[in-house]
């Protein structure tokens, strides 16, 4: 096996083929050598740098040569290093280390409605405000951990629309490389791997916001928990793969679950619908049932030679925030399928033109336990019959919707894009009953009312480090009216970018 | 019982089919993918990730192609960053340990091969660079010599006991490119210090090989398309310097290259990287750069 080249060279080889490889050898060490001092010299400078920063610091006084201490900061420490990259340390290079990416995503816009952030836009990330909103700021950290795992972070800061600034974990996982049988573990904090856009960070969707199916049945920031993941890869000729996540189910990211119901801690923010709101959902982890389990099926073939489909089906599986007041356990169930055709011809540049349309389509299923407001201090809603503090039946809650968009690439850096949304939940008979709030009277609930969008865009890419992209909405919520709503956005890349999935 | 047996059959059916005894090769492109079928004749079967007509960058990462990554016995990739933009969630996903990074398997095209163009600093103002150089070598037949000894190196580990089979076939192609080369640069040797445009930087290792000047392009920077300003500057300098051919690309737009072309007087010529990028080169390796030697230097005549 490793004789298989050199054998031939030995055969073909002359005595004086030695010398000139001794003389190669002698020339390669002397190389190895030199540039292994060039780096001992570069090592012993940083450190040299390094103490003097330290000890800048802890006198109290910054050298104004060196990047304040911050979230910043580490951005930029990290840039220098694939600066020095290109000067010969190669930190970074080939993925061997530490691959740091920065992306800024932003929005400029304005509506007719008054209530645009959980509102028309229920999006965590959405344009949030008339002006200008920070979309997200968001810092991947990526790269191989060891032979055995690689590791993923994806770090967002956002501006909410009271100017607040927010930290989130939206990622941080480790990956097996190479198990037996076709498997993967994926452990961590990740998004739940359901349909197609719940995946997805912000910056690699087609269209300024999120559906308004994602955002009211997996949340403002999308599902996503800690917890552990299990994939197999199906050993068929075509692309087929079966996983089953489990994670937590509380948390304000975990909407239609054990959510709280406060978003970004925005008390404003209370972006589920009344019915599914609590006493506790602190109740813990007593047994496995508590858990979120989302299993996912996909299939993937090319129908030509220029157009490939893929189908998916999610579940989500978990307790949700009616079941810890004695009422029994009450579970919700949401069911998704998606689908994505993609035509690209044979011959293109750039990777336009192209054809791509996808749809979501999902149903949620919430068994809403019984519950008596009494229990609460606060928030109370009131039944006007009595004037009581209300009390609500057990039910079961059944929404649904989808959203079907279409991206026609037209030409190099340039995609025209259509979506239609809908969304639709039957009315409850807590929706039925003559409830006030605060005095003011509830009819049908806002957060699960029909209402329906349609959103053409337009984008360009003048690299793909960089986008500039026009939307506009027309919303119609049944019972609040139609709003108009016009956004641009805005986006820069720095630093390694992963590779788009299909 | 019947219907077991229709089980068992549907079974088989979806199961991924399997050359037996032969090496399942994957090459990103078809470049890599012609040599692979050279060095390994009828033992291996090759199936290349990017179509000829496609270009190379901008490849969609399709979930087909990580159940054929799944199966590969061997994958050659380009390196330098020639498949950034799409390999690596498919790598990631086919958990395939015999191609995976460091694993013998996974043949890195660049190794040995003096890369062109490293840039000096890393700054994207100054377009989409590479760091490792520029990923298009294969285009200079010696640098083809160097990335079929790798790939005769993988095939050997692959499956040792034929490796005199891959290394009389590696020898039988060293000894065709050699002899061809004569001719090519032959035909090349009234055209040296020849001034070319090229749509992108992708022909430094020809232009070096057969001492062509490509040093205009239409994108003003690495990934840019072409502007109006700098077309008007190219079609200038054009002009000044009497340069009189256009390599496009098989795969980009020619509209603004055949409009360069008719300001200036030029001619334009459609070429690729790869075996079956332009019609008649889809027999491999040698027969795209005969096509490419051949369609330049009569280009080259003509324009004199």
């Amino acid at each position: 096996m490793v004789f298989c080249l050199s054998a031939s060279a030995i055969q073909a080889q002359q005595t004086n083929e030695v010398d000139a490889l001794k003389r190669q050898l002698q020339e390669a060490t002397e190389k190895f050598d030199r540039a292994q001092q060039e780096h001992r010299k570069i090592i012993d400078d940083l450190n040299r740098r390094l103490d003097q920063v330290q000890a800048a610091q802890t006198n109290g006084v910054r050298d104004p040569s060196v990047p304040a201490p911050g979230a910043t900061n580490t951005v930029e420490a990290d840039q220098s290093g694939l600066t020095a990259a290109a000067a010969g340390l190669r930190v970074g290079t080939r993925g061997a280390y530490m691959d740091i990416g920065l992306v800024g995503t932003f929005a400029a816009g304005t509506s007719t409605a008054s209530d645009i952030e959980g509102g028309t836009q229920l999006g965590g990330h959405d344009p949030n405000q008339r002006g200008f909103t920070v979309q997200g700021v968001e810092a991947t950290f990526s790269g191989a951990v060891d032979p055995y795992f690689r590791g993923m972070a994806n770090v967002l800061f956002s501006i909410d629309a009271g100017g607040e600034s927010f930290l989130e974990l939206e990622e941080a996982y480790l990956e097996t490389i190479s198990l037996p049988g076709n498997l993967q573990v994926r452990g961590g904090q990740f998004l739940t791997e359901f349909g197609r856009h719940n995946p997805t960070h912000p910056h690699a969707w087609a269209f300024v916001d999120t559906p308004l199916v994602n955002g009211r049945f997996l949340g403002p920031d999308g599902l996503r928990n800690p917890g552990a993941r299990l994939s197999w890869l199906m050993p068929t000729a075509f692309y087929s793969e079966l996983s089953l996540a489990v994670q937590d189910s509380h948390g304000e990211t975990a909407a239609s679950f054990r959510s709280s119901g406060h978003v970004h801690d925005n008390e404003a923010g209370e972006e589920v619908p009344l019915a599914f709101r609590h006493a506790d959902n602190d109740r813990g982890l007593k047994h496995v049932d508590d858990l979120l389990f989302a299993p996912r099926y996909a299939v993937s073939f090319d129908v030509t030679d220029t157009q490939t489909l893929l189908l998916g089906a999610s579940a989500a599986f978990g307790p949700n925030s009616r079941g810890g007041n004695g009422a029994g356990d009450t579970d919700t169930q949401i069911y998704g399928l998606d689908f994505m055709w993609k035509w690209k011809p044979t011959k293109h540049q750039a990777g336009f033109p192209f054809v791509a349309w996808q749809t979501e389509a999902m149903w949620r299923k919430y068994d809403a336990g019984a519950f008596d407001w009494a229990d609460e201090e606060e928030g109370q809603i009131i039944d006007a019959a009595t004037g009581a503090p209300a009390v609500l039946p057990g039910e079961t809650l059944n929404d649904y919707g989808f959203y079907t968009q279409l991206l026609y690439g037209f030409r190099p850096h340039w995609v025209a894009g259509l979506r239609f949304d809908y969304v639709q939940g039957e009315q409850g008979d807590y929706e039925r009953m003559n409830l006030t709030l605060d005095g003011e009277p509830l009819g049908r609930d806002p957060e699960r009312a029909e209402r329906w969008r349609l959103s053409p865009n337009l984008t360009w890419f003048p690299t793909e480090f960089s986008k500039l992209r026009l939307q506009y909405n027309y919303d119609d919520r049944k019972g609040i009216g139609d709003d108009h709503s016009v956004w641009l956005q805005f986006e820069f890349i720095l630093g390694a970018h992963a590779a788009h999935k299909f | 019982m019947k219907l077991k047996l229709l089980w068992l059959t549907t079974a088989l059916a979806l199961v991924a089919p399997r050359a037996i005894g032969k090496i399942n090769v994957v090459a990103t492109t078809a470049d890599f993918a012609a040599i692979a079928r050279e060095i390994g004749g009828d033992k291996v079967q090759v199936t290349a990730l990017a179509k000829p007509t496609e270009d190379p960058h901008f490849i969609d990462a399709k979930p087909g192609f990580i159940a054929t990554l799944n199966r590969a016995d061997v994958l050659i990739e380009g390196g330098a960053a020639l498949e950034r933009g799409w390999l690596q969630p498919l790598l990631q996903g086919a958990r395939n340990p015999k191609i995976s990074g460091t694993a013998p398997g996974h043949v890195q095209g660049n190794a040995g091969i003096k890369m062109l163009g490293v840039p000096a600093t890393l700054d994207r103002s100054r377009g989409d660079l590479h760091a490792e150089g520029n990923p298009h070598y294969l285009i200079d037949p010696m640098n083809a010599k160097i990335v079929a000894a790798n790939i005769t190196e993988a095939f050997c580990k692959a499956e040792s006991k034929s490796y005199q089979f891959y290394r009389a076939n590696l020898k039988a192609f060293e000894e065709k490119i050699d002899a061809r080369m004569v001719e090519w640069q032959k035909q090349m040797a009234p055209h040296k210090g020849a001034s070319v445009v090229a749509y992108h930087d992708s022909w430094p290792y020809f232009a070096e090989r057969f001492g062509l000047k490509i040093e205009l392009f239409l994108e003003p920077k690495p990934g840019i398309p072409p502007t109006p300003s700098h077309v008007a500057s190219l079609v200038q300098k054009m002009r000044e310097q009497n340069v009189r051919v256009i390599l496009v690309d098989a795969y980009v737009n020619r509209r603004q290259a055949d409009s360069v072309a008719s300001k200036t007087g030029a001619v334009t010529v459609p070429v690729s990287h790869f075996p079956g990028g332009v019609k008649g080169t889809e027999d491999g390796y040698i027969q795209l750069v005969d096509y490419l030697v051949n369609s330049i230097s009569q280009a080259l005549a003509g324009a004199k």
